[in-house]
């Protein structure tokens, strides 16, 4: 079943503030065996200019991959995730995200294709924090396997 | 920062994926459980390629030098990364080169990461703000 392309262009409202915290930050930074102090130390995130530890690269995941659950579980949009695999991510950083923030994700769609037999889904997220500033932009590119495809 | 990112080797075991698991909240079953792994095709469970892709970003911030210097992220996963249940488990090598430096100067790495020797990445790329 394909997937419904009236989906592409539209927005959702903006998820409920995530508050990021510093254990939070630390325990992921564990996760990826990364040891940088600035990850794990508020005193050395200081040091380069931020009000507590910042967090690694890849660490918006931990509240975008919800987030757009407002779009990929919507059984309008007819998405079997029991077929989704990941395809692409790419991340555009106005700034780290450093513990303490308040931030809101406005998810949307920005493409929809079919190849092959297989769906591909692009969504993007802007957080934000809640007076707006933006902090990083992430996209996901899912990817259906066709029903033949397995 | 050199021009060269050197080759990194990370080991990935099991127990990596599920401290992963918890710490992203990615509870997917393909990644801790074989049953359901082999359910739907794979070889067995494979690592998160969120996890694999932070791998990268370590070897990225530590070869800027900066923990907040990546200013733009992104990969295709390519290949999974099988995780076979041993004390060994797998190894994801990680390497890159410096392809050019932007009109705004940031510098821009290309990378690559294999598990044994196949690359599980494909247009991966990170931008690195100017110092």
């Amino acid at each position: 079943m394909s997937l419904d392309q009236s989906f592409v262009g539209r927005s959702w409202p903006a998820t409920e503030p995530y508050l990021v915290g510093r254990e939070k930050i630390r325990e992921f930074a564990r996760a990826i065996g990364a040891t940088d102090a600035e990850y794990h130390d508020p005193a050395a995130a200081r040091a380069i200019g931020y009000a507590d530890v910042v967090a690694p690269p890849t660490f918006p995941v931990v509240f975008t991959m919800s987030s757009s659950r407002q779009i990929i579980a919507d059984p309008e949009l007819g998405l079997d995730y029991t077929r989704v695999v990941h395809g692409d991510q790419r991340f555009t950083y106005h700034r780290p995200v450093v513990a303490g923030d308040a931030l809101v994700c406005v998810n949307s769609v920005e493409d929809i294709t079919s190849r092959g037999g297989h769906e591909f889904i692009t969504t993007r997220t802007d957080v934000r924090t809640e007076s707006g500033d933006p902090v990083v932009t992430v996209w996901s590119k899912l990817v259906q396997r066709g029903e033949e495809a397995k | 920062m050199s021009d060269v990112l050197e080759p990194q080797t990370f080991r990935v075991t099991r127990a990596d994926l599920v401290r992963y698991a918890g710490a992203s909240g990615d509870f997917n079953p393909i990644h801790w459980n074989d049953r359901t792994a082999v359910g739907v095709g794979l070889p067995g469970v494979i690592a998160h390629g969120m996890f694999t892709m932070a791998l990268v970003g370590r070897a990225v911030t530590t070869w800027a030098g900066a923990a907040d210097a990546v200013v733009e992220f992104s990969v295709r996963f390519a290949r999974p990364v099988p995780v076979p249940d041993t004390d060994e488990g797998t190894e994801v090598v990680v390497s890159g080169m410096v392809k050019e430096i932007t009109d705004a100067g940031h510098t821009r790495l290309s990378l690559t990461a294999t598990c044994n020797g196949d690359k599980v990445l494909s247009l991966a790329q990170a931008l690195i703000r100017k110092r």
